[in-house]
């Protein structure tokens, strides 16, 4: 009786220390068709090849986060000194807020981790496409590229 | 690419396939003067916004994000009336909806007053893919994918507002959201509503 709760409580301690662990220790598989349905949720702010009211998101790994030039980033995410890959987009996708204190992205995050990783696997898919590869500058477009808007 | 509207049954839209202007100025002015409750929140003095305490700098970001967002939006809409490319009524709609963005915008932009933020301006160009704005129904999809992704931005600062007004004035905005994509949906042959929750 005594020995099988003593059990129970390191499997438990057990079962805690794996879950801690976990975010840490693999990021689930994503499938990029999934995902750019999830990426309908950014699309009121975000554009892969042009500013918006958030950044452009073609050259988004391997990018030290705030550095698109031209784009009015807040100083939380500028001095935030992230890079963006898998790992930390799930984590800054997650929980914005938490992950940039202080950050413009004013959104809550996308809680399940599958949905995180379809959505990084269609990011990363777009990334490497035509559509954004050698894209440095904006398409032409309607117009010329705003001039950076004043900072919130 | 004017057909599909008119295949659609018109009766299922909210403003009339024909108005003539009278009656879309009495259709706008009439929404203008019925100011909902929420936006009567947001307006509200600064003791009640001051009930957020030190959330207020982080509300009034949240918020300019948002007033970032609806003034593309109004852009947008902009764009697509002068496209040449809408006929009545999705003319209208969009005449309509670019209307009630407007009226998000200005609400926005005092409350972040009230919070003592500075609220951004619209810039002076936009970049719009305009390269795939072909026909009516590019520019309808063009606006519901716009709609869809504001009625997912709204919901996602919802829960972050220090202020539950706050909170509680997005939600009336993201309502307003979700019936604009929700009619161009409609207007577009497709399944109005598609699924029992948004995300
Ligand atoms: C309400 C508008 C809005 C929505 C919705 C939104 N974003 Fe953002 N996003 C922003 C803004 C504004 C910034 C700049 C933040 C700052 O400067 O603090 C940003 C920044 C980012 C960055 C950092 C980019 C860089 O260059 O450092 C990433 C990554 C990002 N967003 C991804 C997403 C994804 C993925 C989604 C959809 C799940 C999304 N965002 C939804 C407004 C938004």
């Amino acid at each position: 009786m005594k020995k099988s709760g003593a059990a129970i409580l390191v499997a438990g301690a057990v079962h805690a220390l794996l879950a801690n662990a976990a975010p840490a220790a693999a990021l689930a598989h994503g499938d990029p068709v999934r995902g750019e349905a999830v990426y309908a949720r950014c699309l009121a702010c975000h554009a892969f090849a042009y500013d918006r009211t958030g950044p452009r998101h073609c050259g988004l790994f391997g990018r030290r986060a705030g550095s698109v030039q031209g784009f009015a980033y807040s100083d939380a995410m500028r001095r935030s000194n992230l890079v963006w890959d898998a790992r930390t987009l799930d984590r800054f996708l997650a929980n914005p807020l938490k992950t940039v204190p202080g950050t413009a992205m004013g959104y809550a995050g996308i809680a399940d981790r599958q949905e995180r990783a379809d959505l990084i696997a269609y990011l990363k898919q777009v990334n490497d496409s035509a559509a954004c590869r050698g894209q440095r500058r904006p398409p032409s477009a309607a117009s010329s590229p705003p001039p950076p808007p004043a900072s919130p | 690419m004017f057909s599909f509207i008119q295949k659609q049954d018109t009766t299922h839209l909210s403003i009339p396939a024909n108005p003539d202007d009278g009656t879309r100025r009495a259709f706008l002015g009439h929404s203008g003067l019925l100011l909902s409750g929420a936006a009567v929140a947001l307006l509200a003095g600064r003791d009640a916004l001051a009930k957020g305490g030190q959330s207020g700098a982080s509300d009034a970001r949240i918020l300019n994000t948002a007033l970032g967002a609806e003034l593309e939006a109004i852009a947008a809409y902009q764009l697509g009336a002068e496209s040449g490319l809408l006929q009545k009524p999705a003319l209208d709609l969009a005449l309509a909806f670019q209307g009630h963005h407007k009226e998000h915008a200005d609400v926005l932009a005092k409350t972040i007053v009230k919070l003592g933020g500075q609220p951004v301006a619209a810039k002076e160009k936009y970049t719009f893919p305009v390269d795939t704005l072909k026909s009516q129904a590019d520019v309808l999809r063009f606006a519901a994918m716009l709609e869809r992704g504001a009625v997912s931005a709204y919901l996602g600062a919802v829960p972050v507002f220090g202020n539950r007004e706050l909170a509680k004035a997005a939600a009336s905005i993201l309502g307003d959201e979700a019936m604009h994509w929700a009619i161009l949906r409609n207007a577009l042959g497709e399944t109005p509503v598609p699924s029992a929750f948004m995300s």
